[in-house]
Parts: C-alpha cells; structure tokens; sequence
C-alpha cells in the first residue's frame, strides 16, 4: 500500500513539476534568445527583479524534484547490484542538493 | 523452467527493430539523464557570469564561439526533445493521441521537429 502511494505520488510529482517546467523553460530560452542581458549588469539587474527571482527559484526546485523522480526511475530500472544503485542514488541526492543549495545562493545574493 | 532459459535472446542493438515510439521513448530518457547532468554546469556557469564584467564577458565568448553554439545546439536539441516528448506523453495520460495511427505519427513529428526547432532558434536568432 505505501508502496503504490509513493509510485503514486512520485507519478503526480513528476507530472505537477513537467507542467510548470513546461513554461519555465521556454521562456528562460526565449528570454536569452531575443533578449539576452547584453553586461554583467544587466544580467544582474534582471535577476534582481522580484518576480525573476521567483520564478527562477520555482523552476529550480521544479527540475530538482523532476531530475530526482526521473534519475531514480533509470537507477531503479538498469542497476540491479543493491550497493551500486544505493551509491548512485545516494550521489545523485548529493549532487541535486548541492545544485540547489548553489542556484539558491545565487538569487539570494544577486537579490540583496 | 528450463525452457525460460533457452528462450532465444537477441539484444544486438543493430538487429533490433524498435518501433519508432521506443526510439522517442528512450531518447526522453537519454536527453533526460543529460539534462539532468547539465545542471550543475548551467548554475556553474550563471554564477560565473554574475561574477563581474569578466566573468560574464567570458561566458558570452564561450557561448557565441563556434563550440559553443555546438554545444548549445544539442543542448536545445535535448530540451525540446525532452518538452515535445513530455507533452505528447501528458496528452497520451488524458487519452489524446493514443489511438493507432495517431501515436506513431506524434513520435516521429517529436523526433523530426526537436533539432529542427533547435536549428531555427539558432540559426535565427544568434
């Protein structure tokens, strides 16, 4: 039963994360693309507005919670050995976290 | 139990015919694995160009530099192919599109326009 809650839940995640994923990423790509920020100031300034901000820091912990889901099921998939694929999902945490914690770090910083 | 194991095998990746809805298939998951991989090295080169003037000087050379714009092609590349993929797999959910003819034709319009999409955005645009 706690098994199909959390397939379940991890199915409804991946979905909520794609959706909202849907839109950050092309307009991140559409932002750099037309309108790339043309000096270290500009760049900093766009970052610096509130609903940039925001919305940078929802996709990042969008596409954290999406890789997870997504590494965890290939992991789950092709690496039978328990110890390798405990390893594996242990360092892709690690490494997720980390990438959070930073990008986190960034907006803040550019933020104050 | 003993004709479980001599069940022929063939896994030659060259031999087998996948249907082209598994060739999409895997390439979601491929383009998802390197995307996830790219993370870290998209913050680690965002946070060099907040750095200063020289740091995002820097960057901009290594974008619009020839191996950058390779590089940038597949990374677009993996992206809508990712997207493209992602919807049709959320419109499959809601039953959209999972009927005969319907859903081969969806993965190879998500494997034909993925590096086309990404050739236009940066052959026009860069």
């Amino acid at each position: 039963m706690s098994r199909y809650a959390s397939g379940m839940r991890a199915w409804i995640f991946q979905r909520l994360s794609a959706i909202y994923l849907l839109f950050f990423f092309p307009a991140m790509l559409w932002h750099f693309l037309t309108d790339a920020p043309v000096s270290h100031a500009a760049l900093k300034s766009w970052i610096a507005e509130p609903l940039t901000g925001l919305f940078i820091l929802l996709g990042l912990f969008s596409l954290l919670l999406h890789a997870w889901i997504g590494i965890r099921d290939i992991l789950i998939d092709y690496i039978k050995p328990f110890g390798l694929r405990l390893s594996l999902l242990t360092l892709t945490a690690v490494g997720l976290m980390a990438s959070g914690l930073w990008g986190l770090q960034i907006v803040l910083l550019t933020n104050i | 139990m003993a004709s479980s194991t001599q069940r022929p095998v063939n896994l030659n990746l060259l031999k087998i015919r996948l249907p082209i809805a598994g060739v999409m298939s895997i390439m979601h998951r491929i383009s998802g694995f390197f995307l996830a991989l790219l993370t870290p090295v998209i913050i680690y080169w965002l946070d060099i160009a907040l750095s200063g003037e020289t740091g995002f000087i820097e960057t901009q050379a290594m974008l619009q530099s020839f191996a950058g714009k390779v590089a940038l092609f597949v990374v677009i590349w993996a992206l809508m192919h990712h997207i493209l993929a992602g919807i049709r797999y959320l419109l499959l959910d809601i039953d959209v599109g999972i009927e005969k003819p319907y859903y081969r034709q969806t993965a190879w319009a998500v494997v034909i326009a993925a590096p086309l999409i990404a050739v236009a955005l940066l052959g026009g645009l860069l």
